[in-house]
């Protein structure tokens, strides 16, 4: 261990150096896969393992998590879906309905990803399987249809907002339900700890955060409405 | 029993006919790249069990390469903008019936497949029935599909292609962020965190104790990607000493307002890729970050809500 500017560094701090090459790698845009990479090797090297044995232990992680790429199979349905018009049809049909506006459409989504995801339906939606083909063509044709042809900054602006509420109604629905991995977690943990906790009363203390998540996006998702409105203002007065 | 492995070997078979698909594209300059990428992802879904973990590791290292020296973008959609509107307005609303197979299947699967027995054993691996079904659900939509449209047999796997370039590297992102949160725990590094984190609170005031245990929960998960990572630590650092053990609070409210803390900062980082990263190349935003950047104005308010939401009720039940 040396000392730097009278600041310790070294010993136990050093695997830190791998959290500090990913932050540095993701501000300055580095391709993540090589960021990623470069923090794994060298946290584990500074952690006192040598670099044949980290490779060995990231490739071992790798294999263990493709469950996480098992989505990607949804990708040739939407996309032979989207051959034959899906997108256009979402369009269309939020179209016709006159009270759809882009922030109503999402908040109803917001409150259906919450409420099916609080009784444990959390992989029944997501962005491969009704963000991409259905809802963001939907909030982007209920916005179209009030406000016309939409400049590129509200078009990006609404589908971003689309993802976000998948993201919201998700991760704050899914702990009501009692059986979802974090419940689990958080119990086991506790456990070990010498604590008994029931997954009910996790999951019931769940739900005043499920309410305010629903209350702040949701009122930014009915303002979301007006600010497309000034985005289009904005657009015209430039052009 | 269907089990993960079947799954694993229907990605890997799909994966492989995207590698093919790329080398023999010719509008795409970069092809060569895209063929070995895919390839490589293949033979990790089909013979990943086989390769041993250098192996594996090996793997990862030669996609990571490929992906840095940068992939293509294959060949674009096979209908036009006019033609697309002409066969939505002629199929209608019958074109969303295999686009709800995929939620449907997975809803069955997880409500009624899950509890079938064949011969004695389940008829789904119980532990990962809900990706069974997912899986399930996709080749149920792609078959109702084949039969409505009657396409060329090899068009799903074009249309995945297709999508799947405009994802990129980006969809391997998310499984290697789950592997480097495996390096980080092997080399300790929670632990050097958390012994951080509660070296620096003061011990006396029940407040200042809720602020670091929610605010550390969100920043400890922006720099792992994933509140699950961050709760042992924080939990242990900070919340079991102070919150329960000094000041009586109950474990309960804080383990889940806890969490739900985490939460929010999974909200506003890169590195919880797959909610953040990957949204973004599916819907083709110019903004890589632009869903984090939709999500903080929830994001923080939220943290702050859950701070006082913790500090109102951990100590009086």
């Amino acid at each position: 261990m040396w000392t730097v500017l009278g600041v310790q560094v070294g010993g136990a701090y050093w695997p830190l150096l791998g959290v500090a090459v990913v932050v540095a790698g993701f501000l300055l845009r580095f391709n993540p896969l090589l960021v990623v990479t470069a923090a794994a090797l060298l946290t584990g090297v500074l952690g006192g393992l040598d670099l044949l044995a980290v490779i060995d232990a990231f490739g071992r992680a790798f294999n263990d998590s493709r469950y996480v790429s098992v989505t990607w199979l949804v990708l040739p349905a939407i996309g032979l879906l989207e051959r034959y018009g899906l997108q256009e049809r979402a369009r269309t049909l939020i179209g016709r309905v006159a009270a759809a506006t882009a922030g109503r459409l999402l908040l109803v989504y917001l409150l259906l990803r919450q409420a099916t995801a609080a009784i444990g339906l959390h992989s029944t939606m997501g962005h491969a399987q009704t963000v991409r083909p259905l809802v963001a063509p939907m909030a982007e044709g209920a916005a179209e249809s009030r406000l016309g042809v939409l400049p590129e900054r509200a078009r990006e602006r609404v589908k971003a907002m689309t993802a976000a509420t998948d993201n919201v109604g998700l991760f704050f629905g899914e702990d009501v339900f009692i059986a979802i991995a974090s419940i689990l977690l958080i119990r086991g943990f506790l456990e070990q700890n010498g604590i008994l906790v029931e997954p009910l009363e996790l999951s019931l203390w769940a739900i005043p955060t499920a309410i305010l998540a629903f209350l702040v996006h949701g009122g930014r998702l009915l303002l979301l409405d007006r600010r497309l409105q000034r985005d289009v203002a904005e657009a015209e007065a430039a052009a | 029993m269907i089990t993960l492995q079947h799954v694993y070997v229907l990605a890997g078979l799909v994966f492989a006919a995207y590698a093919g698909l790329s080398l023999a594209d010719r509008e795409n300059p970069r092809r060569l790249r895209n063929a070995a990428f895919w390839g490589l992802f293949a033979v990790s879904f089909l013979a990943g069990d086989l390769l041993g973990d250098r192996g594996n590791g090996f793997l990862v290292l030669a996609m990571v390469g490929i992906a840095a020296v940068g992939l293509g973008r294959g060949r674009g959609v096979v209908t036009t903008p006019e033609e697309r509107r002409a066969l939505a307005a002629k199929w209608g609303e019958r074109l969303f019936l295999p686009a709800l197979a995929i939620p449907a299947v997975t809803l069955l699967g997880a409500l009624v497949l899950k509890n079938l027995t064949v011969g004695g054993a389940p008829l789904l691996q119980t532990a990962q029935a809900t990706l069974i079904s997912l899986a399930l659900g996709v080749v149920v939509a792609i078959a109702v599909a084949m039969l409505m449209f009657r396409p060329p047999p090899i068009a799903p796997l074009q249309e995945g292609r297709r999508l799947m370039d405009t994802v990129g590297w980006a969809a391997v992102l998310p499984q290697m962020l789950a592997s480097l949160g495996a390096v980080f725990a092997l080399a300790g590094v929670g632990e050097v965190i958390g012994g951080m984190a509660s070296s620096v609170i003061p011990g006396d005031s029940r407040f200042l104790a809720v602020v670091a245990y929610c605010g550390g929960m969100a920043l400890f998960t922006v720099i792992m990607g994933n509140g699950f990572a961050a709760f042992p630590v924080m939990t242990a650092g900070v919340g079991l000493p102070l919150i329960v053990n000094r000041f009586g609070g109950d474990p309960a409210i804080m383990g889940a307002i806890g969490m739900l803390s985490g939460f929010c900062g999974t909200l506003m980082t890169p590195m919880a890729a797959n909610f953040n990263i990957v949204p973004a190349a599916l819907l083709e935003l110019k903004d890589r970050n632009g869903v984090i950047r939709a999500q903080i104005p929830t994001a923080l308010p939220l943290l702050a809500g859950n701070i006082a939401l913790m500090y109102l009720l951990v100590f009086r039940f």
